[in-house]
């Protein structure tokens, strides 16, 4: 929307003529530790050419102090955050997503576990901005990849009033919570796209937000049959929070192309693959009772006979992304799920 | 020329309010005890419970449905009805 910048409704900040630019905004606490864009009201105005939508329109309540917060104000930290205005509608969908009580993104921020917001971008909007789901889709060096999910953190900071040692209580925390954005190589996935997945229609844009941790590194080189890969992954898979950790807490797989292709070669679906992998992660109670095998940790002693599960219905999710070489996939190991934490939720990009 | 940027927090304030007057004894008071749902949480209010009864006074016990979330405002308004004073437990 075309709005002339003197019609921003947002307080003024005038820095004194010797004021240092990049040093007043640390200085006002604006930023994540990294240095940030100035929200000129000419950057702001320009920011919002990036969508339809009134600058005046309430986006979301941002907790932790739940303040009603505007398209404008997105706009603001996106600024900040170094976006181009046509990843704009995909920074709002990403804050509503944030704000809803199924993410649950108070409790996210003040929880003592690594986990912050995952932004996951399915649909056409992600090739129309220039995101990268390919080599280094995890990494560093794609402007829309890094600003979008710089830009939640910082309407999250700065709106809200979440900030590391206040509310946001992580005792070690990770590098994903300065930015964890990528989008899905739907082109070349063997399985129909997350969204699609989750309801939505395969020509619809959408952000899908997850409460994750940092990405670690699952590696299977040797193998070239879908079973024996299955259970090399369900392996590492049942290491998140802990081995002793069961139906808490939820993960995503992001398959790469390599290993993608041997699951294509065997002709298993992406739900296949996800039943695959549940099998194979039952374990008897016995094994994860309090106590056994020498460890406090552990389930109720009431589970001692059941076939106990490692993740709940719905809370192992498979993305397809990454270059095309390496037979590697990364898992995303989450937070406490579902209406005892944070479920998983996605919106869509509105113009 | 002035360098003029737009605020980019909530441009709000914190509101400073009176904290509640401490009663000089807990004689003749109800103490609510909220575990907030974290892992061994009820040990600890469990033990505390023992020592508060032990000096005759009466105890609520209340418990949040998840540590995740803040405590939902009908329990807080429960809490405030029914007791004088309030221990809140965190755990792990």
């Amino acid at each position: 929307m075309t709005v002339a910048p003197d019609d921003l409704v947002s307080r003024r900040v005038t820095l004194g003529a010797a004021e240092d630019e990049a040093e007043a905004m640390f200085e006002r606490g604006w930023t994540d530790g990294l240095p940030v864009v100035a929200p000129t009201p000419e950057r702001v105005a320009h920011m919002l050419t990036g969508t339809s939508r009134d600058p005046g329109e309430v986006v979301a309540v941002v907790p932790p102090n739940l303040v009603p917060c505007t398209v404008e104000k997105v706009a603001v930290n996106a600024v900040l955050a170094g976006c181009r205005p046509e990843y704009l509608p995909v920074v709002l969908a990403a804050v509503e997503a944030a704000c809803t009580d199924a993410f649950n993104m108070h409790g996210l921020l003040a929880t003592t576990w690594f986990s912050g917001p995952v932004v996951i971008v399915n649909g056409p909007v992600a090739h129309a901005i220039g995101m990268n789901s390919g080599v280094n889709a995890l990494g560093q060096g794609n402007r829309a990849n890094a600003t979008i999910g710089r830009a939640l953190q910082l309407v999250v900071r700065n709106v809200g009033g979440g900030r590391p040692g206040e509310v946001d209580r992580a005792t070690l925390g990770q590098p994903g919570k300065y930015t964890f954005c990528f989008a899905e190589n739907e082109a070349d996935s063997p399985w129909e796209p997350l969204h699609v997945t989750r309801g939505f229609g395969a020509g619809e844009s959408t952000v899908t937000l997850f409460a994750g941790e940092a990405p670690r590194g699952f590696a299977d080189q040797l193998g070239r049959d879908a079973p024996q890969l299955a259970t090399n992954l369900a392996d590492a898979l049942l290491t998140v929070w802990g081995t002793r950790a069961v139906m808490a807490f939820d993960a995503f797989v992001v398959v790469s192309p390599e290993h993608a292709r041997v699951f294509r070669d065997a002709g298993w679906s992406k739900q296949q693959v996800v039943d695959e992998l549940h099998e194979r992660m039952l374990r008897p109670g016995h094994e994860l009772v309090r106590g056994s095998g020498g460890i406090a940790e552990g389930v109720d002693p009431a589970f001692a006979e059941a076939q106990i599960p490692k993740f709940r219905p719905g809370g192992l999710n498979l993305v397809h992304a990454g270059g095309g070489a390496g037979l590697f996939s990364a898992i995303i190991g989450g937070w406490a799920s579902g209406a005892l934490g944070s479920d998983i939720v996605t919106v869509a990009v509105r113009d | 020329m002035a360098r003029v940027l737009l605020d980019p927090t909530a441009e709000t304030r914190p509101d400073t309010r009176e904290r509640a007057t401490r009663p000089d004894t807990l004689d003749g008071r109800t103490v609510g005890l909220l575990d907030i749902a974290k892992a061994r949480g009820d040990v600890f209010l469990d033990r505390i419970e023992e020592h508060l009864t032990a000096h005759g006074l009466r105890v609520e016990r209340f418990r949040k449905p998840t540590f995740t979330k803040p405590a939902p405002i009908d329990l807080r308004h429960e809490i405030a009805t029914r007791c004088d004073v309030v221990i809140e437990a965190l755990a792990d």
